[in-house]
């Protein structure tokens, strides 16, 4: 016990008199904290089109103006020719064309249905997918505005309409911060986690001190819980700024129990310390383990479903996001602190990143070898 | 009794099956001070590092303390103190916590066995306060001492201990180990440096993995059979040549400012050879008996 408490302390000094590390681990979190999530943001606005009017008529002007009133449409070019529009797109100037067919007043009025034609600019796959939706979602209402507007009071509903509302539950104004902070925050401890870990071994292997250690009696597992132990409390201190941030930045507080929040970061971060200490037995140069953390981290990252839901994913990356501590963190934190979880709720999710936290350690233990 | 006892050890690295160690064998002796002598890549580290039980050897077995460095290893771990020879401790902690982490981590206390270290201790006291990285380098190997001892070993390994240490401070840390010797603990060390050896209570001479000869200093001295004698001239250049062209010398080799001339014991006399090289027209010609060294040994075996 007088071991490890020693090992503690010698871990906590040689981590907090690196003013460097100091930094990283408490200055730089809080910092993409607070910028990543204005960044981060699944909103397309300023999405430039160009409108091609070959009718010029009242109700074509109601339209565009309608839809840049909008706020997420850019009125770039107005021509009377699809061609010159189609330049525009061309040369980067446009992403969405809306063609307006001469005699659309009229037909409209004469003849009650009219076609428009729309073209997008598909490079951008998100900006054309979400302004096209957009784009069609204004010409619905329009298109409501006029019938409203024609149909007399009295007959009321001559046919059956089915309207659709949406609520946003837990989130009412699909706000984009309140999605993205919690992931993000997952994120921050992860990376701290498991790249102060990865590399920490590693630097004694490097440095030599290892060789020094490895001739005292000390026992294996007192070496790992001893690595283990200060990066756990670390990780809980970065987690609860970063919580302050998201409360005093985002206005963003726990609906769930904050018992509920520590345990499961506390269980992850068992899970990903352990992976890190893994790396870090495994190899000889920070360095490599640099590299080899860096490549775990992408795919902690983009298969985690922070930015994209693992649901979409192909059968195979479902898997692998199956396999990866952070996809659970990443729901969690989300199902805790938007929609207020309770135990039996994480519970699977904790038993797996129990799992998996019991797997690494060992297995770290296991590869950290006193002798070559 | 044998502190210390490695029979027939083998060390072969890696894919290409280098051998650094082949075949070892030697003791030591309670309250000896046994040095490993030989040039950079002898195999005097990975002996070092097999008897500290940090590497498994390919072949041989050894014993420290009477336990057999692969069995035992748990119970050799706590009895032994080992300096490598680069600086490892915690360049990021002070002088104080290191020690203090070093003794805690064998499970004991500096206070516990301050007597035995204090001698050495009290040199750097005064930069207690200081981190490890930021010591000289005669400091530092006095704090790495003073961390191979805290536990109060039986068997302390010093690896090289003094490479890049300054003459005073090397003199300090022999002298070190000589107090520490009349405290019972037996000493292992390497150097490369051939007037450390003489120090030494008994050495092993290493070349390449192996062991030339083992023996007292005195004793690997006394045997060498052939005349030394050290020779000096105007143009040391062309003495050389001229000594290395003449077949009936055994050898010949620059030694600090002098050549050392080897004849063997009944070959050509010293009078034959000066006359020589004054036929060859050689000026000022210094010419004297040479006392023998280990380095004189070490060169004549290496020639063997």
């Amino acid at each position: 016990m007088r071991t490890l408490k020693f090992l503690l302390k010698k871990e906590f000094s040689q981590i907090l008199r690196n003013k460097t590390i100091r930094v990283a681990i408490f200055v730089m979190p809080i910092v993409q904290l607070i910028v990543i999530p204005f960044t981060a943001d699944y909103e397309v606005k300023n999405i430039n089109l160009a409108v091609a009017d070959h009718d010029h008529s009242v109700y074509s002007r109601q339209l565009i103006s309608k839809i840049t009133a909008s706020g997420y449409f850019r009125l770039t070019d107005y021509t009377n020719s699809f061609k010159s529009a189609l330049k525009s797109i061309e040369s980067d100037k446009a992403d969405l064309i809306l063609e307006i067919p001469s005699g659309f007043e009229k037909g409209l009025i004469k003849e009650n249905e009219q076609k428009l034609f729309v073209a997008v600019n598909a490079i951008n796959g998100v900006k054309a997918g979400l302004g096209g939706a957009y784009l069609g979602e204004i010409i619905k209402n329009y298109n409501n505005d006029i019938r409203l507007k024609w149909v007399t009071p009295e007959s009321f509903s001559p046919f059956p309409v089915i309207d659709i509302r949406s609520s946003n539950w837990f989130n009412p104004e699909m706000n984009y911060y309140f999605f993205m902070v919690p992931g993000i925050l997952a994120i921050l401890v992860t990376m701290v986690g498991g790249f102060m870990s990865s590399l920490n071994i590693v630097k004694e292997k490097e440095v030599g001190t290892i060789e020094q250690i490895n001739v005292t009696p000390i026992k294996k597992h007192y070496f790992i819980i001893g690595k283990l132990i200060p990066f756990w409390i670390l990780g809980n201190i970065i987690f609860s700024i970063g919580l302050i941030v998201a409360w005093v930045v985002f206005g963003i507080v726990p609906v769930g129990s904050l018992w509920v929040l520590y345990a499961s970061i506390s269980m992850y971060l068992f899970a990903i310390l352990g992976f890190g200490l893994l790396i870090s037995t495994y190899c000889d140069t920070q360095q490599q383990a640099m590299l080899i953390m860096f490549f775990f981290m992408m795919i902690f990252i983009l298969m985690g479903g922070l930015y994209t839901p693992t649901e979409s994913m192909p059968g195979w990356a479902k898997i692998i996001s199956q396999l990866n501590p952070a996809t659970y963190l990443i729901e969690m934190m989300r199902m805790i602190i938007l929609k207020g979880s309770g135990f039996s709720d994480i519970t699977p999710s904790l038993i797996k990143l129990g799992i998996f936290a019991i797997l690494f350690n060992s297995w770290a233990v296991f590869n950290y070898k006193k002798t070559s | 009794m044998d502190v210390v006892s490695a029979h027939n050890l083998t060390k072969i690295y890696g894919k290409d099956k280098v051998t650094a160690v082949n075949g070892v064998s030697f003791t030591v002796s309670k309250g000896e001070i046994f040095g490993l002598i030989g040039p950079d890549g002898a195999g005097k580290t990975s002996i070092f590092r097999m008897l500290t039980t940090l590497l498994l050897p390919e072949n041989g077995t050894a014993t420290v303390g009477g336990l057999d460095i692969q069995r035992d290893y748990k119970q050799i771990r706590k009895q032994i103190g080992y300096m490598p020879g680069r600086f490892s401790l915690y360049t990021d902690l002070t002088v104080e916590e290191n020690l203090n982490f070093f003794a805690t981590v064998f499970g004991t206390t500096v206070k516990e066995n301050y007597d035995l270290i204090k001698d050495i201790y009290i040199q750097i006291e005064p930069f207690k306060k200081r981190k490890a990285g930021k010591l000289s380098g005669g400091m530092k190997q006095k704090l790495a001492l003073c961390c191979a001892l805290i536990h109060k070993p039986d068997v302390l390994f010093l690896d090289e201990p003094t490479t890049g240490v300054d003459p005073v401070s090397r003199k300090e840390f022999w002298e070190m180990l000589k107090r520490l010797k009349t405290q019972g603990i037996t000493i292992l060390v390497s150097t490369p440096y051939m007037d450390e050896a003489v120090l030494c209570d008994r050495i092993a001479l290493m070349q390449k993995g192996t062991i030339l000869s083992i023996n007292t200093p005195q004793a690997i001295i006394n045997k060498l059979p052939d005349r030394l004698f050290a020779v000096k001239a105007g143009n040391m250049y062309d003495l050389l040549r001229t000594l290395q062209r003449n077949t009936n010398i055994s050898g010949s080799y620059s030694f600090g400012e002098y050549v050392h001339v080897v004849l063997s014991p009944s070959g050509i006399s010293p009078e034959d050879v000066q006359s020589y090289l004054q036929q060859q027209g050689l000026t000022e010609i210094e010419w004297k008996k040479a006392t023998v060294t280990v380095e004189d040994c070490f060169i004549k075996l290496l020639r063997e």
